[in-house]
């Protein structure tokens, strides 16, 4: 949990307009966040290298400016957490809750994701390309994300709004207890939690996930390959005859 | 003269008392448990269970009104840039907007400002009123995460991370539909009207060793300069305190089961956790035995209601306390002078606590806005830093009488248990004996 010594740190930029690179083997992730708070209004110096991150946990966590920053390898946990305006890519995949209440912004990881990815986000657009585990959008607020592969179990779990497009499959228990987040998946659902139904696809829905997947990058799927999941709505008001869906 | 059939008078039962009874009937004609708000109803042990023995021959007191007695308290030395530093060790506990109103809130930012002390958030965000009018807020990070943003993590004074509370330590809040008006819906992103019923995990840490990574996280984002305080119900104080300084708490906030609450099963309430008294001891010992006593503050709630409780909890060696319940009682919740209208309730003033109807007379626990006008922000927080000053006071009138030029000189030598059980409970001996249950063999 201690600072280290921030004296040989190294942050190398070529010019005004390569990045700063940050080298985590030889800089403490506390000078990195640091400058990346520090970025003011108006300022060049906006794209940011991270190299080495080995597992490290919060890179680039409370990124508050429309900076970029590209980290070269796997990150741990909360990589990107709370992030505002930022573009944050990951080569590589990363630890659990990755863009854990992100505002704004994009997060992009090349790789995998563990739990909780875009854990409570309340903005912003978090993309995983390979696959995600479980609790992937769980108690989302607002975000949208978009994922390539495959989502584990309990993905959505209160999920309260926002966006959940799943180009593969998703696990057991989808959306449960799910309010307002909407839920497209391309795949097959294991099952679905308490609560939660398949949906028709509207033409506003079709034109949403249309967005997003433009906005994702992705190309060759077409929105009416997905299905729409949703709150049943059952379960907003306390009814004891509900009481076997706890 | 013959005895013909002698009456025997009507007996009630003990164990099938009346309030027994009548919660039977209302579960079998509702087939629903009850919910209500306040803390723990049922005696248990408490601070009324022990005394200050005072000054002696082998202790000489500090004169009342000439010789000072310090009450000064900081909060957050361990690692944050910024430790807070108040007044007074009695802070506000977190209550959030939502179940309270928002002049409630706002006459809590007021009373503690005035007092020197600070004010606490809760489930459902920070609002403006209480950040414009707390000097020190502290922020809770809660399961929910509710409104919850970078933006009010950082201009918060402080950041309380919520794993649990003294009335339902496992359990997660509650709101019912009656009190999610637009506005409280649009701080939490949900439908308006709808029973919410929030998480009582995290949902992107469980256990102690995500917990670390966790305020790595948080104290990353907000540049170490703010404290971290740890919220946990009195469930294992022990294992609960140790693994929170590990985690890398500055502060471990610890509430006992009489603590209030918003909203929860009555049998939750009743039934889960331990009495405040019992929590102390082993906090303060897994401080202890870390080498962490007082270079981790502990702040303990649950049923503080006047100075000798606070001089009781710190002599137990708490470096400050919190109060709910009865800094809503001093902004004017439950009193006598709505009796006509808590009559029509089906209740009487000092019994109200069904706080998630939304329909509280004194306009503290409700989202009502006719209701809500009757609380003055600006009177209702006088009453509450005069009611702060009093509890001070007297914690001072305590300690002088023991000897102590600060509060946090008090210990536990200065005291004796009037019960066995809060003699054991803690560990002080009991009056008259050198007797503490369970430490010694006498
Ligand atoms: C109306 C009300 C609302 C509360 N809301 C919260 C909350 O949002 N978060 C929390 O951690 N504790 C909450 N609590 C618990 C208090 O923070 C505190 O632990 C408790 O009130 C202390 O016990 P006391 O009421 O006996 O002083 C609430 C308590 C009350 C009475």
């Amino acid at each position: 949990m201690h600072t280290t010594n921030l004296a040989t740190a190294a942050i190398s930029r070529e010019s005004d307009h390569s990045p700063a690179k940050y080298d985590l083997a030889r800089t403490p992730l506390r000078e990195l966040n640091q400058a990346l708070h520090n970025v003011q209004p108006g300022s060049n110096g906006t794209a940011f290298e991270v190299i080495n991150p080995k597992g490290s946990h919060a890179v680039a966590v409370g990124v508050n400016a429309p900076i970029t920053v590209d980290v070269r390898g796997s990150v741990g946990y909360y990589c990107g957490g709370m992030n505002s305006e930022g573009t944050i890519t990951v080569h590589g995949s990363a630890g659990p809750g990755v863009g854990e209440n992100m505002m704004s912004g994009t997060i992009i990881v090349k790789g995998d994701a563990s739990q909780y990815a875009g854990a409570t986000g309340r903005g912003g657009l978090l993309v995983i390309e390979g696959n995600a585990s479980s609790r992937c959008g769980i108690s989302m607020k607002g975000i949208d994300i978009v994922v390539h592969g495959n989502i584990g179990h309990m993905s959505a779990f209160m999920g309260q709004s926002g966006h959940l497009v799943v180009l593969g499959d998703a696990g057991d228990a989808l959306g449960d207890s799910i309010y307002e987040a909407k839920l497209f998946v391309r795949g097959k659902v294991k099952s679905l939690g308490a609560d939660c139904i398949a949906k028709e696809m509207r033409p506003e829905h079709i034109a949403k996930l249309q967005e997003l997947l433009d906005r994702a990058g992705v190309k060759d799927v077409k929105p009416e390959e997905f299905t729409r999941y949703g709150s049943a709505r059952t379960l907003y008001n306390f009814n004891i005859d509900n009481a076997a869906a706890y | 003269m013959t005895y013909q059939n002698p009456p025997t008078i009507p007996r009630k039962s003990a164990t099938f008392d009346d309030y027994t009874l009548s919660e039977i009937r209302r579960a079998a004609a509702t087939g629903i448990y009850d919910i209500r708000g306040s803390g723990a109803k049922r005696k248990v042990p408490h601070f009324d269970d022990l005394l200050f023995l005072g000054a002696s021959i082998s202790r000489y007191p500090l004169e009342g009104y000439r010789e000072k007695c310090d009450t000064t308290v900081v909060l957050g030395s361990r690692y944050a840039k910024k430790p807070i530093t108040l007044k007074i060790p009695i802070t506000i506990a977190g209550m959030s907007f939502g179940s309270l109103s928002a002049p409630a809130k706002e006459a809590l930012g007021r009373g503690a400002t005035l007092s020197g002390t600070s004010t606490t958030t809760g489930d459902g965000g920070m609002t403006e009123e209480e950040r414009g009018h707390s000097e020190t807020l502290v922020y809770q990070y809660l399961p929910s995460r509710y409104g919850m943003n970078p933006r009010d993590l950082r201009r918060a004074d402080a950041i309380e991370i919520v794993v649990g509370q003294g009335a339902k330590p496992g359990g997660g809040g509650m709101l019912l539909g009656q009190k999610i008006s637009d506005r409280v819906a649009e701080m939490r992103t949900l439908p308006k009207g709808i029973d919410q019923r929030s998480a009582c995990r995290h949902p992107d840490w469980t256990g102690p060793d995500d917990l670390e990574i966790k305020i790595l996280e948080i104290r990353e984002i907000t540049d170490w300069e703010k404290p971290i305080y740890v919220k946990i119900g009195g469930a294992r104080p022990y294992y609960d305190t140790a693994l929170a300084v590990k985690a890398g708490a500055d502060v471990v906030v610890l509430d006992g089961m009489q603590g209030g609450t918003a909203a929860t099963q009555e049998v939750f309430i009743e039934n889960v956790g331990q009495p405040t008294l019992a929590c102390i001891r082993p906090a303060v010992q897994a401080l202890q035995d870390l080498g962490m006593h007082r270079k981790v503050q502990l702040i303990v709630s649950g049923g503080i209601r006047n100075g000798a409780d606070v001089a009781k909890a710190l002599a137990l060696g708490a470096d400050a306390v919190s109060i709910g319940t009865a800094a809503l009682v001093a902004l004017g919740d439950n009193d006598p002078r709505w009796e006509d209208e808590y009559q029509k309730l089906g209740t009487t003033a000092g019994a109200y606590d069904d706080w998630h109807e939304g329909k509280d007379p004194a306009g503290i626990t409700t989202q009502d806005p006719v209701l809500m006008s009757r609380v003055d922000p600006i009177a209702a927080g006088r009453r509450l830093a005069n009611y702060l000053k009093v509890m001070t006071l007297e914690a001072q009138t305590i300690a002088r009488a023991c000897g102590k030029n600060h509060l946090h000189n008090l210990e536990p030598e200065d005291l004796c248990a009037l019960t066995l059980e809060a003699a054991a409970m803690a560990g002080v001996p009991l009056a008259g004996t050198n007797w503490i249950p369970g430490k010694n063999n006498s």
